[in-house]
C-alpha cells in the first residue's frame, strides 16, 4: 500500500479504458452467437436448383414443384387464358408491368414468362407467405365478380390474375415472384438457375 | 413436540445467520403491508403466477418425450398423447395453460386500466409488466410451432414473413430468424432452445423484477389511494394489513375456484372448440399446401385484425409495412400509459364519464377485433376490422386529451371499505 493520496484521474483512465476495451471484447465476442443464426451450409445446398418435366402438364393445369422447401407452380395456359390476360383491366392491377416485381428480365412481360404459354411462379403470397389457391375458372365461387380466373389467397384475400399479377385493394404489395428458369429441351425446365448462373 | 420446535427454530436462525431469509420473508410475505380493500380484481396477478408455474412443470415433462425435429415432432406430440402414461393430461395441461395464461394476463392488465395501477409511481412496475408481456407473446409464439401441426407451420411463416416487410433488412432479418430460406427443421430446433431455455428464464427473471419493484413502491387499491400516507405508531399504513396471512390464505381461495375452472376446460373441452388448439394443427405440416383459413391463436387475433385491416397504399408505404407498423404499435404502446393519462385521480371509481365510455368503447373494440383476427377475411369485415383499428388507436392518442377533460370525484383520504 503506497502512501500516496488516490490518484482520481489516473483511477477513472483505467477504469474508462479497461471498460471500452472490454465492450470491444463483448461485441467481438456477440459476433459468433450471432452469425449462428445465418442459414446453414447444409441448408444453402438444399437450396441448389431443381429440374422440372413438364411432359405430362395438359393444357389448363398447374404442376407444383419444390425449389428450395418453396412451391413453385408450373401452369401450361390455354389460348383463351392468354388471350384474356392481353385485354387491359384498367386501374385494377396494381403492378401490371412489373417494375416494382421480383423477378428475371425475361419474365418482365405482360406475361410475365419466357414462353407466353408456361407461366412459372413462386407460389408464395407477397403479403405473408400463404400458398394462394389456383382458382382458374372464371366461375370460381367466392372470390367476388369479375373474376377472370388467377390464383386466391385464402389468409387475407389477396387476388393474383392468370400471369400473377397482384390486384389492387389487396393486401399483397407486389405481384408473385417468377423464379430464374431455364428450358433445357422441351419437356424439361431448370427452376433456380438460368443463362445468367444460379439464384 | 416443544423439542422439535426448538430445534427447527434452531435450525432456522443458523440459516438466517447465513442468508437474509428472515428479512426476505418480512419484506414480500410476514411484513409486506398490502391494502385491506383489494377486490376480485386482484386475485390474476397471482394466479398469473399459479399458470407459470404450471406451465413449467409440465414443460419439463413434455421435453423427456418430445423430439424437436421436423420429421419426428409430430408424431412425437401423438406418442405422448396416446402412449406416454398421463402424457395426454401433461400435454393438455400445457396447452390449456397457455391460453389460460393469455386470460389471467389480459385481465390483469384490465385491472391496471380500471385502477389507474400504471400511474405515478408505478409506472416501472408497469413497464416491467410490459416486457413480461412481450416475453410471454414471444414464448407463446415459438410453444405453437413445436407441434408441428399446418397452424404452427403456417402461423409462424406469416408471422415470420412480418420481419420481411421491414425496408432494407427485412429479406436478411427473416433469414435469420428462419435460419433457411423457409420455415424448417433448422427454424423448429432454435425456437424450442428460445421456448424451452432463454425465454423461460427471461420470464422468470422479470417476474422477480416486476414483484420487488411492486414491493417498493407498494400495491395500488380499488380507490386509487396511497395506504403509506397514513401509518400507525410502529410506521405500518392504517389500511394496510400484512400479506400472510390475510392475502395468503384469501389467495388461495382464488387459486382453488381457479383451479375448479381450469380443469373443466381441461377436462371436458381442452380444444375449446378450435380456440385453444387449432382444428387444422391436428395435420402434420405441409410446406406445399396453405390451410384454406390461417389464423393464429385467439390471443394473438385482436393483434392480427389490425395487421390485415391495412389495406392501403399511402405515404409512399406499402399496405404490408403499414399492417406490420400498426401491429407492433398496437403492442408498443401500452408502454406509453402512464404518460399518455393525465387525470389526477388514478381509480375508476372517482374518474368521470369520458375516461369509464372511452374504456369500455375500446374494450368493445378490443373484443371485436379479436373476434374479427379469427376469422377469414370478407370484405364487410375488412371495414368492421378497419374501424375498430382506429378506435383501439383513438384510445390511446385521445387519453392525454379526455382524461385531462375528464369531470373527476373527490378522492377519499383513506380507503373505503
Amino acid at each position: 500500500m503506497s502512501d500516496n493520496a488516490v490518484d482520481t484521474g489516473r483511477r477513472q483512465f483505467l477504469t474508462g479504458t479497461a471498460s471500452v476495451l472490454g465492450g470491444i471484447g463483448a461485441c467481438f465476442a456477440a459476433v459468433p452467437f450471432i452469425a449462428s443464426f445465418q442459414p446453414s451450409e447444409k441448408a444453402k445446398a438444399i437450396g441448389a436448383p431443381v429440374e422440372v418435366d413438364i411432359s405430362k402438364l395438359e393444357s389448363g393445369q398447374r404442376i407444383i414443384a419444390k425449389w428450395r422447401g418453396k412451391p413453385v407452380w408450373i401452369v401450361r395456359r390455354t389460348p383463351e387464358m392468354i388471350e384474356a390476360l392481353k385485354k387491359p383491366l384498367a386501374g385494377q392491377l396494381r403492378d401490371p408491368e412489373s417494375k416494382e416485381s421480383e423477378q428475371p428480365k425475361y419474365a418482365q412481360n405482360e406475361m410475365r414468362s419466357k414462353n407466353p404459354e408456361l407461366l412459372i411462379l413462386v407460389g408464395i403470397c407477397t403479403h405473408l407467405g400463404c400458398s394462394p389457391t389456383f382458382l382458374p375458372s372464371p366461375d370460381a365461387a367466392g372470390v367476388g365478380e369479375n373474376w377472370r380466373g388467377g390464383f386466391f389467397c385464402p389468409c387475407h384475400g389477396s387476388k393474383f390474375d392468370l400471369a400473377g399479377r397482384v390486384f389492387t385493394g389487396v393486401p399483397a404489395p407486389t405481384n408473385l415472384p417468377v423464379p430464374p428458369y431455364k428450358f433445357l429441351n422441351d419437356t424439361r425446365i431448370l427452376i433456380g438457375e438460368d443463362d445468367g448462373g444460379a439464384a | 413436540m416443544n423439542a422439535i420446535v426448538k430445534q427447527l427454530t434452531g435450525l432456522r436462525d443458523w440459516v438466517d445467520d447465513r442468508f437474509p431469509l428472515m428479512t426476505l420473508w418480512n419484506d414480500h410475505m410476514g411484513a409486506y403491508y398490502a391494502p385491506k380493500n383489494f377486490n376480485f380484481w386482484y386475485y390474476f396477478g397471482v394466479l398469473s403466477l399459479v399458470v407459470f408455474v404450471i406451465q413449467i412443470l409440465t414443460g419439463i415433462w413434455l421435453v423427456m418425450s418430445y423430439k424437436p425435429d421436423a420429421t419426428l415432432a409430430f408424431a412425437s406430440v401423438e406418442y405422448i398423447m396416446r402412449d406416454v402414461s398421463w402424457g395426454w393430461l401433461i400435454r393438455y395441461m400445457h396447452s390449456t395453460g397457455a391460453s389460460a395464461f393469455f386470460i389471467v394476463i389480459y385481465l390483469h392488465m384490465f385491472r391496471a386500466l380500471l385502477y389507474g395501477s400504471f400511474k405515478k409511481p408505478r409506472e416501472l412496475i408497469w413497464i416491467l409488466g410490459m416486457f413480461l408481456y412481450l416475453a410471454l407473446m414471444a414464448e407463446a409464439f415459438m410453444g405453437y410451432l413445436l407441434p408441428w401441426g399446418q397452424m404452427s407451420y403456417w402461423g409462424a411463416q406469416v408471422i415470420i414473413s412480418l420481419f420481411g416487410a421491414v425496408p432494407v433488412i427485412g429479406g436478411w432479418l427473416s433469414e435469420m430468424i428462419r435460419g433457411d430460406y423457409v420455415v424448417s427443421d433448422i427454424t423448429l430446433n432454435r425456437f424450442f432452445s428460445l421456448h424451452v431455455v432463454a425465454l423461460p428464464f427471461a420470464i422468470a427473471g422479470l417476474v422477480v423484477l416486476h414483484i420487488i419493484a411492486l414491493h417498493e413502491v407498494g400495491s395500488n387499491n380499488p380507490d386509487g389511494v396511497e395506504i403509506k400516507k397514513h401509518k400507525d405508531e410502529n410506521g405500518h399504513p392504517l389500511d394496510g394489513i400484512p400479506f400472510h396471512p390475510y392475502y395468503s390464505v384469501k389467495d388461495s381461495v382464488g387459486v382453488v375456484v381457479f383451479l375448479i375452472l381450469f380443469s373443466m376446460v381441461l377436462f371436458f373441452i381442452p380444444e375449446f372448440g378450435g380456440y385453444f388448439l387449432e382444428d387444422n394443427n391436428f395435420f402434420p405440416a405441409d410446406p406445399m399446401k396453405t390451410p384454406l383459413h390461417i389464423a393464429p391463436v385467439w390471443y394473438f387475433t385482436p393483434y392480427y385484425s389490425i395487421l390485415r385491416a391495412n389495406t392501403v397504399n399511402f405515404f409512399f408505404v406499402p399496405a404490408k409495412l403499414w399492417g406490420v407498423i400498426f401491429m407492433g404499435l398496437g403492442v408498443m404502446i401500452f408502454f406509453l400509459l402512464p404518460w399518455l393519462d393525465r387525470s389526477p385521480v388514478k381509480s375508476i371509481r372517482y374518474r368521470g364519464g369520458l375516461f369509464k365510455g372511452a374504456l369500455a368503447i375500446f374494450v368493445v373494440a378490443f373484443v371485436i377485433l379479436g373476434y374479427l383476427g379469427a376469422l377469414p377475411p370478407t370484405p364487410g369485415r375488412n371495414i368492421m376490422a378497419q374501424i375498430c383499428t382506429v378506435i383501439y388507436f383513438l384510445f390511446f392518442l385521445l387519453m392525454p386529451i379526455y382524461t385531462k377533460l375528464d369531470k373527476t370525484k373527490p378522492v377519499p383520504d383513506r380507503v373505503t371499505h
